[in-house]
């Protein structure tokens, strides 16, 4: 008969691992200042109490309400307007980075000249530098730049969208069949009328949906560029943090809820009619 | 009638671009300007002399260690606690505590990392430590959800054929469903790790450490030079993070 072992024979192994992980991020305690008992001191939870206990009610006067109403139609109006100048960069980006409208692919079984790739890569190196840098750190730079308020927020939406839209668009242009523009292309079409004949059919509901995609990303982009200035909702929450108004936070936090609601019914909206 | 809403639908897009830009009275002429983009132009220029002085670098050293070590415990913190909480919301403790975690893991998720930051910064004051609880309260949401979600996909044979053998909960629970989940679980912790690392560097601006508060003060105090070094030192964590990612994605995640 088998003898019965009840020892875990992994168990080493995974002591020994558990501890070499403690002692990798036993600096890291030091370093991040973790303290969790900060939680849990009196001071600090009398007036995180103080002030989570104003949460309730939501704050709900007459002005303030307009006031809400204000950012949240510019924190709509920031995502909306910085996708169109992002698209504007965009398409014009994809499809010079893209090789599928390569000439000398189309006649080369798909894989472009060495001269196309050497003349691409400035257009797909400047579209990772616009998408590298955090649409919030942009924003930071632009509120230096413009000034305070919403132009910041839609510059640095426009920039960074601009960067990941026109990579992701010119991939999508590459992962269809080929074959269509292709042979458009032999046949002697212009590039513009080989992608709009023989791409854009085959693209259209994929790109529609990504960049509604992006829209909802915009919207919770925006409220969260608001924290450095860049206007609209989350410029009023920082306000209201500072000023330690509870109510005016607990109601905008509920207004931002019910947005991201909203775009993403939006969304499935747009998406069903048209994809 | 199906191409009449469609169209209604196009028009109405466009309406809403024209009402967005003229709600937030953009001139765009204007911002093309050539006073303002000389204006534009001088600030931009002033950023194209990165201080790279040792002392500095050392600082920026410092601060990107600062940041990947509030990123990695704060994932390690949503980790543990968003496994505590996975346990309810999967349902295995009765429909009650299944609907209250998941309210509280929503709850968690939904608010963004800066917001939790911010609200950290008024609990536990300046520094990293805020953000850390910034980063682990937001992750715990995800992860939770993510661990609950798996909880339920996990085949409970290996787990009730354990329990059939007389092992408890507990034991049934480590060596019946643990070792099926754990490649998973592994791999939404990278995956946020990920994220996290990127969001670090930027919880900064509401003075909760790392990079993200080295360059806000910089550029606060209109020191544009080393304000640049943290952007190239930002843009180096980030890059440094992608690749990483793939090719650990390429080299151990069988496709």
């Amino acid at each position: 008969m088998l003898k019965r072992d009840t020892r875990d024979p992994a168990t080493r192994l995974r002591l020994l691992l558990t501890l070499l992980a403690i002692a990798l991020l036993w600096p890291g305690i030091r370093y991040s200042e973790l303290d969790l008992g900060v939680l849990l001191k009196a001071d600090s939870q009398s007036e995180m109490g103080r002030f989570v206990s104003a949460f309730w009610p939501p704050a709900h006067g007459e002005e303030f309400l307009q006031l809400l109403w204000q950012a949240t139609l510019q924190t709509l109006a920031i995502a909306t307007a910085g996708m169109a100048l992002a698209l504007l960069l965009a398409i014009p980006a994809s499809l010079l980075a893209s090789r599928a409208l390569s000439l000398s692919a189309a006649s080369r079984s798909g894989r472009p000249s060495a001269l196309g790739r050497l003349l691409r890569w400035p257009v797909r190196g400047l579209l990772i530098f616009l998408r590298s840098v955090p649409e919030i750190v942009w924003a930071l730079l632009f509120v230096r730049a413009v000034g305070l308020g919403p132009t910041a927020g839609v510059l640095a939406i426009a920039i960074t969208y601009s960067g990941m839209l026109g990579k992701v668009y010119a991939e999508i242009f590459e992962s269809v069949d080929q074959r269509p523009a292709h042979a458009l292309l032999q046949a002697g079409s212009g590039r513009l009328a080989a992608f709009c004949y023989g791409i854009l059919p085959n693209v259209a509901a994929e790109l529609l949906s990504y960049t509604v995609y992006r829209w909802e990303c915009a919207i919770r982009a925006s409220v969260v560029m608001g924290f450095v200035g860049a206007g609209g909702l989350g410029q009023q929450i920082d306000l209201s943090l500072r000023m330690f108004a509870g109510g005016e936070v607990a109601s905008m936090l509920l207004t931002f809820f019910v947005l991201v609601l909203f775009a993403d019914q939006i969304s499935r909206l747009l998406r069903w009619r048209f994809a | 009638m199906n191409r009449l809403i469609n169209l209604l639908l196009i028009l109405c897009i466009g309406a809403a671009v024209v009402a967005s830009f003229s709600y937030l009275g953009i001139d765009l002429g204007e911002l093309g300007g050539s006073s303002n983009l000389k204006q534009m132009g001088a600030y931009v220029l002033r950023f194209l002399s990165p201080d790279l002085s040792a002392g500095h670098l050392q600082a920026i050293g410092r601060g990107a260690v600062e940041t990947l070590a509030m990123s990695a415990l704060g994932t390690l913190l949503a980790a543990v606690f968003g496994l505590l909480l996975a346990l309810p919301a999967a349902g295995r403790f009765g429909w009650l505590l299944q609907s209250a975690s998941r309210l509280v893991l929503n709850g968690l998720r939904a608010i963004p990392e800066l917001v939790w930051a911010a609200l950290m910064v008024l609990a536990a004051g300046l520094g990293p430590n805020a953000g850390t609880l910034a980063l682990a309260m937001h992750t715990t949401g995800v992860l939770g959800r993510l661990f609950a979600e798996a909880l339920e996909n996990t085949p409970p044979g290996p787990a009730n054929a354990l329990r059939l053998q007389g092992a408890n909960v507990v034991w049934a629970f480590c060596y019946g469903t643990l070792p099926n989940l754990f490649p998973q679980l592994l791999a939404y912790i990278l995956y946020r790790w990920e994220n996290n690392i990127r969001m670090a560097s930027v919880l900064g601006f509401v003075g909760a450490g790392g990079l993200g508060q080295m360059l806000y003060v910089s550029l606060s105090l209109f020191q544009e030079a080393q304000a640049s070094t943290v952007i190239l030192a930002m843009l180096l964590l980030v890059f440094a993070v992608d690749g990483l990612s793939s090719w650990s994605r390429q080299r151990w995640v069988k496709a």
